[in-house]
């Protein structure tokens, strides 16, 4: 798929895509549905070639965790649509208001796919869960189509099936075939033939009639067919992408951003939580250790705990654990108030010298005075392991499992998390979707404030940074107390 | 007759040495006359005595394996799939660099799955008269792979006691990817559900039976008759015709014949079925048809095969070789013709005892292969000519590719 010189041009260059090149391609693009059968020959900036994939990354890994999670296929659905909305907006030919709107809106779908390609196929593993994610993505999609454009693109693509015509062949199968329709239909019914092994789920659910290793597939199944073509011509392209991404390595622009993208996968996409709210009560010191029973994800539940019983938390541990606490909202002046009372073996003298300045640095008052961002679920899983005597990690990776277990019931089971809970939790864990057990937990333990399994945290999306697990909780307990002034009001 | 299972160390190297048809099980693997990927990728894993396994052995050439199996002298060896390198190779090159690629597709049945219907023997027993299960099976999965599927090139292997195996070596078949296995043995499994539950056939959808099992179905209503409630008496006792009963969705009906028939239990099993049949003949017509239907599922129940999953639907798992000799029993796995499946008996199958007695007195001297002197050989001919058919086709095949 990918030969040399169409890496060569997929080098973005220094210059922003002008209307006018977008206007020149125009019609490009004729469906919204796209097989990604050749890669896209424009030029392309740094910064598109990675926004253009994060936003992508968002959905695919909203599509994985649902999996992981058991979404219904409705759910998963709605889920999904709406990040797409929200992400990667596909107008369709008729509710495209400009033309150019709608062609700008598939080249960036088109260039997402493409350099995710790239990131996802340099292992059998990653190039195994891409597959299944576009897929679904283009399930999605295709169900969503407008009927008459569906069948148009369709028509566009070739898939080495025949039609059933001859009325010889149609009629002397017709009992079989009557058996097997969805719906009641006329004989005008349009079958085609294909090997039964491009449809194996029809053949699975024994949906289709077989003869001599043919499936007649009526016209209402035929969705089947294209999905399959598409999983196996994907993988197929993956692979050969995987052979030809050797000659990429120099390029020491991309590679970065690509192996940034497929650890992205690992953990869902980072939200950006670099500040602190700006609306809202003010955090103060005392409180923290209310608000780490009832708000914090597992990971800094931990860390607070470590701090007060050791009275100490070593540097990789402060950083995750000050951070997270100056997003959520607590000022300088409180944050140095809290770890100095937190830790309080040490002389004033020793605080001030060797741990003041790093608060305040933290904070960006000190030093090169960078506002630094409270570290995401990505960066907590794969960056800075914990060693020994380190408190800082993901608990559902750094854990062992026995060790998980039981510091999951002592933390959350005053929250109605109970032991028939692990089980799922602890097989989640296996698979390595941690993200995906931290936002069970989370659903668990709010289920008494309405969250109900599938939720998330909100709207279905998964755990991707704690200030955001945490941030949700404050906010579903605020909604909650002000459900009760109302329904108090309406007692009185 | 007790040497006939005597499958010592001793015994085997001799029926490895001057027996086994090492020549002809190459040719069937390797699809060409001279050695290919088929072959010399291909993975043999040896059970050693004690039960020792070795996996990931290959071989270039049928002299290879020959040497090697004398060598090991294992109790039986496996087949596997052919890998993207030599198996033996397998530490030396990246693990994303080993992978399986072809493999027959491979079925397996074995009679313990059937214990819950069969009334003769239980566990590893088997006899001439639980073998009908088994020849329905290979008649119903032969009649769906060749027509519906459009197999061609099937080999049936006795499994050596209580079993049977499938091998089929169509180029398409060793091209299937393990999802296409999966669908297609998802299609193919009619019985379902653990010893807890009652029902086990749930395949109707709202359009009734799925066209692939209406074949099924009338081959299996002939061979209930003779199998279930003749020979095996399947409703003989009180708890077999209680399942019989719970399988009934008609209330009356059941408690009409319960009464009846606990206080003469012993009614053969075929007069139970036509009392049963009867009752529902004189029901109206729309819960007539559903009783009707509650009868086929308990034909299929009771007679569809029961396949072994796991086996088929990954291209890695490994599956004994034909012509091994089952270590308890010391009978070959010979290869079987199921146009004649029905009259096949398990106890006729040559023992590896018998096979070296005859080769000893064997009086024809030259340059044959060891089995030809001895009953072995009409079962390796069974081979070599279906080999024969797979070759044919792959020479044809490569001719049409050729370009001039």
């Amino acid at each position: 798929m990918f030969r040399h010189s169409e890496i060569k041009n997929f080098k973005p260059q220094k210059r922003t895509l002008t209307t006018s090149e977008s206007a020149s391609t125009a019609g490009e693009y004729p469906y919204r549905l796209n097989f990604y059968e050749r890669p896209p020959l424009f030029e392309v900036t740094v910064e598109d070639f990675e926004e253009c994939a994060i936003d992508r990354l968002r959905i695919l890994a909203e599509i994985e965790s649902s999996y992981a999670r058991n979404r219904t296929w409705e759910e998963l659905k709605e889920v999904t649509g709406k990040l797409c909305r929200k992400y990667l907006h596909l107008n369709s030919n008729q509710t495209a208001i400009g033309h150019i709107n709608s062609q700008e809106q598939r080249k960036r779908d088109h260039l997402g796919h493409f350099v995710l390609r790239l990131a996802f196929c340099r292992s059998e593993e990653l190039r195994r869960r891409f597959v299944k994610a576009e897929t679904t993505l283009f399930q999605v999609r295709y169900e969503e189509d407008d009927s008459l454009e569906r069948i148009e693109f369709v028509n566009s693509l070739n898939f080495g099936w025949t039609k059933v015509t001859s009325a010889d062949e149609k009629g002397s199968l017709e009992e079989e075939l009557k058996a097997l329709q969805v719906k009641q239909s006329t004989s005008s019914d349009n079958y085609v033939k294909v090997h039964w092994t491009k449809v194996p789920d029809l053949v699975a659910k024994r949906r289709v009639f077989l003869r001599g290793g043919f499936a007649y597939v009526s016209s209402q199944e035929i969705s089947s067919i294209i999905f399959h073509e598409f999983e196996s011509r994907l993988e197929k392209a993956l692979e050969h992408t995987a052979k030809m991404l050797p000659r990429m390595d120099e390029d020491t622009r991309l590679v970065p951003i690509l192996n940034n993208l497929s650890q992205g996968f690992l953990v869902g996409i980072p939200s950006e939580w670099s500040s602190a709210p700006s609306s809202g009560d003010e955090v103060r010191a005392e409180m923290i250790d209310d608000m780490a029973k009832k708000h914090f994800p597992l990971c800094m539940r931990n860390l607070h705990e470590c701090l007060t019983r050791d009275r100490h938390l070593k540097h990789f541990g402060r950083l995750q654990y000050g951070l997270f606490l100056k997003v959520l909202g607590l000022s300088i002046d409180e944050a140095i108030h809290f770890w100095r009372k937190s830790f309080s073996n040490l002389t004033d003298d020793k605080f001030n010298k060797e741990y003041k300045y790093n608060i305040r640095h933290s904070y960006g008052l000190e030093g090169k005075r960078a506002n630094y961002p409270a570290k995401s679920c990505q960066q907590i899983l794969t960056t800075d392991k914990p060693s020994v005597g380190d408190c800082h990690g993901c608990p559902y990776r750094h854990f062992s499992p026995e060790n998980l277990q039981s510091s999951l019931l002592t933390h959350y089971s005053s929250q109605g998390l109970d032991t028939t809970d692990l089980h799922e939790i602890m097989r989640t864990v296996k698979d390595g979707h941690y993200h995906v057990a931290c936002t069970r937990v989370f659903e668990i333990t709010h289920g008494r404030k309405g969250v109900k399994k599938g939720d998330g945290i909100g709207g279905g999306e998964s755990v991707t940074h704690p200030n955001q697990y945490a941030a949700r909780s404050i906010e579903i307990e605020k909604e909650q107390s002000q459900e009760g002034t109302a329904m108090a009001v309406v007692v009185d | 007759m007790s040497d006939d299972a005597d499958t010592s160390p001793e015994v085997m190297l001799r029926f490895y040495k001057m027996l086994y048809p090492f020549q002809s099980i190459f040719t069937w693997l390797n699809h060409e006359h001279t050695p290919t990927k088929l072959f010399t990728h291909r993975e043999f894993a040896f059970t050693l005595q004690g039960d020792v396994y070795l996996r990931y052995h290959s071989f270039n050439t049928a002299e290879d394996l020959k040497k090697q199996v004398c060598t090991l002298n294992p109790t039986r060896f496996e087949i596997g799939p052919m890998y993207s390198a030599k198996p033996r190779d397998k530490k030396t090159v990246r693990s994303a660099a080993f992978s399986p690629q072809r493999r027959e597709l491979v079925f397996d049945i074995d009679m313990t799955d059937y214990d819950g219907v069969r009334t003769c023997c239980s566990a590893a027993d088997i006899c001439s008269r639980c073998w009908g299960f088994i020849a329905a099976a290979v008649k119903v999965l032969q009649s769906i792979l060749v027509e519906q599927f459009g197999f061609r090139h099937l080999l049936w292997v006795y499994s050596g006691r209580r079993g049977i195996h499938l091998w089929i070596s169509d180029p398409e078949a060793l091209d299937l990817t393990d999802d296409q296995r999966r669908a297609l043995v998802s299609a193919l499994t009619v019985v379902e559900g653990g010893k807890e539950m009652v029902k086990k056939v749930n395949v109707r959808t709202a359009k009734g039976l799925p066209p692939l099992l209406w074949d099924a179905l009338d081959t299996l209503r002939s061979a209930f008759g003779p199998l279930v409630l003749d020979d095996q008496d399947c409703f003989s006792s009180q708890e077999g015709w209680e399942t019989l009963l719970q399988l009934i969705p008609d209330r009356p009906i059941v408690e009409k014949l319960r009464n009846e028939w606990s206080q003469d239990p012993d009614r053969p099993s075929a007069q139970k079925w036509e009392e049963l049949k009867d009752l529902i003949h004189k029901k109206k017509t729309d819960v007539q048809s559903r009783l009707k239907e509650a009868l086929e599922d308990i034909v299929f129940q009771y007679t569809y095969p029961r396949i072994d999953a796991e086996v088929s639907k990954h291209r890695n798992h490994l599956l004994k070789a034909p012509f091994c000799v089952h270590p308890k029993t010391g009978r070959v796995c010979v290869p079987l013709d199921p146009n004649h499946i029905d009259r096949f008996d398990p106890r006729d199958v040559p023992t590896i005892g018998q096979l070296l007695r005859e080769l000893n007195s064997s009086t024809s001297r030259g340059e044959v292969a060891g089995w030809e002197k001895t009953s072995l050989k009409p079962y390796v001919d069974l081979l070599d000519r279906h080999t024969m058919g797979i070759l044919e086709e792959v020479r044809i095949m490569k001719r049409n590719n050729t370009t001039w």
